[in-house]
């Protein structure tokens, strides 16, 4: 059974947390850049790493690792950040996800991937977007736009913002 | 409706808006001056265009409306009607209504139909009024005429005159779609008109581009339809093309004093004609120049003399017409924000390149480092003023309010501006235009009296509301002066204890006091108008200016009036900034709002963790641990710094590790990932590339305060 979304070869650039590889659509990814300084912004939960400087712009960086419930990303020579494209609130914004290290890009045939399994993964559901198979391993396909979705990010600030606001 | 069509009617729409503020404008100086007939002309080519353009594009209800109005002031440009109060207040409706169409959402709708019925009606009336008056001549409405004729000769039809037209299409004429004959034929229409084609520009037929206009024309014509009838013709090519109209010959009525001018004017002329042109006025030319050398009354020598000054009159004003014609290009808005995006980047960029240069000890690259410099400053300074647009349009859409609002509240009111000529950016200006309506409305509501309650006072009967803009350093002050009752400091002390905003023992100065009515929910009005004293308004007034990085100063005296200023940055690309530094994180502070920089030092204050207050000559200032407020770790220094600032005149002190120094912050936005963030305003990128997050201090110092109370 495969994953009605999906209909067409599509590329995926995979990566790695911890010892699980995860993999997102190349469409949604623009560059990977180096482990830069990250400057981080107060009042925000803490896998919200900071702002990095991307020629001019100033884009925030998520940690996955933490997203995810592991632990905080230590920096090592493979440690990387995925610059992706996501849809947030109807426009679409560029955030950086830190990652452990970054793989390589690969083929997935519409057959090849699997709806998410109910159980079995510490991650939520609607973050997978489906399960590919490769070398009888199994990758999470993530759905960025899911991951990064409004809601993720602002109930998490809406804890801690939610103090200030009142008092304003 | 397909995609070119809604490109050509966005256009149109810009084009008529634009055209809308120039004949409001035009209307109320009208008002002020109803002798200038050419206001009148004005107003009428403004509604010409929106006719012509509107059935051009299919806005035939905006077409059909237009030509009612321009009807009548075709009546008032040949000054059969007077100008009268009706008529402008007519007009100005009429002009509400054509917007109102413009911005319906299809062409074909029509919004209130009933008032669209009762405008032509009073069109009609006035129009029919005047023919009722014209059936019984009565004599003023002769000396209307004479007096204008006075005012401006061209522009009346007094008889037939003959006038010199020349003119030079432009070369790509007919890509827009307009043959110059049919031109010249419309201008047979209006008289009797000889044509001669200058085909001068014509090259060999191999060289010729067929698509291309090679022909100018010199043509002479006979009306008595008056210049404007002749400049309606030119209406559609007037921008690209060259027309230049003169009067050869008016011998109907015009006063002897303009024969001399006359003269003069075709003096000038011969010393530029060419032949063929000589030919077809020379009859005339010879006659009254002849004439008035015959009788004595001028010498050649004064002639001469007339004609060097004329040329250089003519020169000038060519030299004007150029420059106004080269001085404004339409570019969008986006490209513009886009362009100052490049320049903050390239700030940045330089600003790496310098740090870099001074570490490599390298003098080559130090004096290319210094040259960049100098260049990206000019460079940011000269974009930072392509965004600059002089406020004055702003203040004349005033006009308009300050005139209705006095007549629905039985006042009568008069504005001055003043300083309409200073510089805003562009977006500063569109934020600018809601509070200061609402700050010109509280003045006409609450602050001029009526003119019965002026006049025992040993005013005026006139109010008189002043509206002012200058430069102060980088910053724009704009004042908003009445000479109205001025505000009540007892009234609002009373009020705000009512409120609860003050206790009522509360020992605060005038100019605090006065800072109360921008609390929200406050208002001393006895009484609710529909203009103002809901008490809402004036907080939103606060708000916005605050979002502009702008401040509010209230300055008020009994019965003698009020005066607000509003203190504005001159844009918001760019600010002064402060650098501070906390546990190696980087912070800026506008600052417009720093007043300081104290040192903390622990050993002294004995490390009274629980006291939140520094003795500054002999005030003492709250300050907030920035430290502390963003959940920093790490080690405290023994010598921290407050940076104190002024925010709202009450004094407030952040404590921070180490500060830097001044910056040149490029203002970058923080993604919307972090909207809910409000302690922090922005972001800019430092000369090393990493982030430093631009604080918000009238948020903070609001955080800082609750937790204080609390």
């Amino acid at each position: 059974m495969s994953v009605t979304s999906i209909t067409n070869t599509r590329q995926y650039l995979t990566f790695q947390l911890g010892n699980e590889i995860f993999a997102i659509d190349v469409s949604n990814v623009r560059e990977i850049l180096e482990f830069t300084t990250v400057t981080k912004v107060p009042q925000t939960p803490e896998f919200m790493r900071g702002v990095i400087n991307l020629r001019g712009s100033v884009v925030p960086v998520l940690d996955m690792r933490l997203k995810f419930g592991m632990t905080i990303t230590e920096r090592t020579v493979n440690t990387c950040i995925i610059v992706v494209e996501v849809s947030f609130e109807g426009d679409t914004t560029v955030i950086g996800a830190l990652v452990d290290s970054v793989q390589e890009v690969f083929e997935l045939e519409p057959e090849q991937i699997e709806p998410a399994p109910r159980i079995g993964t510490q991650l939520r559901t609607e973050f997978i977007k489906g399960m590919g198979k490769r070398d009888d391993q199994f990758i999470i396909i993530l759905d960025v736009d899911k991951v990064f979705s409004s809601e993720e990010l602002s109930i998490a600030q809406g804890i801690k913002g939610e103090p200030e606001r009142m008092a304003v | 409706m397909n995609h070119m069509a809604d490109v050509q009617s966005e256009v149109y729409k810009e084009e008529a808006r634009e055209l809308l503020v120039v004949l409001e404008d035009s209307l109320l100086q009208l008002e002020r001056s109803p002798d200038d007939i050419e206001l009148v002309g004005q107003i009428f080519r403004a509604l010409h265009t929106i006719k012509g353009s509107g059935s051009m594009f299919g806005f035939d209800r905006i077409a059909a409306f237009t030509h009612e109005v321009e009807t009548t002031f075709d009546l008032v440009r040949n000054s059969e009607i007077p100008v009268s109060k009706e008529l402008i207040d007519h007009t100005l409706q009429a002009k509400d209504y054509i917007k109102l169409l413009l911005e319906a959402p299809s062409p074909d709708e029509a919004p209130c139909e009933q008032d669209l019925k009762t405008l032509i009606g009073s069109f009609n009336k006035l129009v029919s009024d005047h023919k009722e008056a014209k059936t019984q001549p009565p004599p003023n409405t002769s000396t209307t005429i004479t007096s204008a004729q006075g005012a401006s000769s061209s522009n009346t039809p007094a008889g037939l005159v003959t006038y010199r037209i020349r003119f030079c299409p432009a070369s790509d004429i007919f890509l827009t779609g307009t043959n110059p004959l049919f031109l010249l034929d419309e201008l047979q229409i209006l008289g009797e008109c000889k044509a001669v084609a200058q085909t001068n520009a014509l090259s060999s037929l191999e060289e010729i581009n067929p698509e291309l206009c090679y022909v100018a024309w010199d043509i002479v014509l006979t009306t008595d339809k008056g210049i404007d009838a002749i400049r309606d013709v030119f209406i559609f090519v007037e921008d690209t093309s060259a027309i230049h109209i003169e009067t050869v010959d008016n011998p109907g009525g015009a006063a002897v004093e303009e024969g001399y001018k006359k003269v003069g004017e075709i003096l000038v002329e011969r010393g530029d004609v060419k032949a063929e042109e000589l030919k077809e006025a020379l009859g005339e030319q010879k006659r009254i120049g002849d004439i008035l050398i015959d009788k004595g009354i001028v010498t050649g020598d004064r002639i001469a003399s007339a004609l060097a000054e004329q040329e250089q009159v003519k020169e000038a004003r060519e030299k004007k017409a150029k420059e106004e014609a080269a001085s404004s290009i339409r570019v969008a808005a986006a490209k513009l924000d886009k362009l100052v995006d490049l320049v903050g980047e390239l700030v940045t960029v330089q600003a790496h390149l310098a740090q870099k240069a001074n570490s490599q000890a390298d003098p080559e690259l130090v004096l290319i480092s210094e040259e960049v410099e100098r260049l990206t400053g000019e460079l940011r300074d000269n974009t930072m003023s392509i965004r600059m647009v002089p406020i004055g349009s702003t203040f004349g859409r005033f006009s308009r309010l300050v005139r209705d609002l006095s007549k629905e509240l039985g006042k009568e009111i008069e504005m001055t501006t003043e300083g309409a000529e200073t510089e805003l950016d562009k977006t500063v200006i569109e934020r600018l235009n809601d509070p200061l309506v609402h700050l010109i409305r509280n003045s006409i509501d609450h602050g001029i009296e009526p003119p019965g309650a002026r006049e025992p006072l040993g005013k005026t009967r006139k109010g008189l509301i002043q509206l002012t803009a200058r430069h102060a350093g980088a910053q724009v002050h704009i004042e908003i002066t009445d000479d109205g009752a001025g505000l009540d400091s007892a009234r609002i002390r009373e009020k705000a204890i009512e409120k609860g905003l003050i206790p009522p023992d509360a020992e605060i100065t005038e100019k605090e006091l006065f800072g109360l009515i921008f609390a929200p929910g406050f208002s001393t009005a006895e009484k609710v108008s529909n203009v103002s004293g809901r008490g809402v308004g004036m907080d939103v007034v606060k708000r916005t200016i605050d979002a502009l990085r702008g401040h509010i100063e209230v300055e008020s005296e009994q019965g003698m009036g009020t005066t607000i200023t509003l203190k504005l940055p001159l844009t918001l690309a760019i600010i002064e900034g402060l650098l501070v530094e906390v546990n190696k994180d980087y912070y800026v502070l506008p600052l417009s709002s720093v007043e300081e920089c104290i040192e903390l030092d622990h050993s002294k204050n004995a490390r009274r963790q629980d006291s939140r207050f520094v003795n500054l000559r002999g005030h003492l200032v709250p300050y907030i641990r920035l430290r502390e407020q963003f959940g920093v770790r790490g080690d405290i220094p023994d010598v921290e710094q407050i940076v104190v600032t002024g925010s709202e005149g009450n004094k407030i002190g952040f404590v921070v590790d180490q500060v830097i120094g001044e910056h040149q912050t490029v203002i970058k936005t923080l993604s919307r990932v972090y909207k809910d963030v409000d302690s922090v305003s922005g972001a800019t990128i430092l000369g090393d590339g990493t982030v430093a997050l631009i604080l918000d201090i009238s948020k903070l110092s609001q955080v800082g305060r609750c937790e204080g109370n609390a």
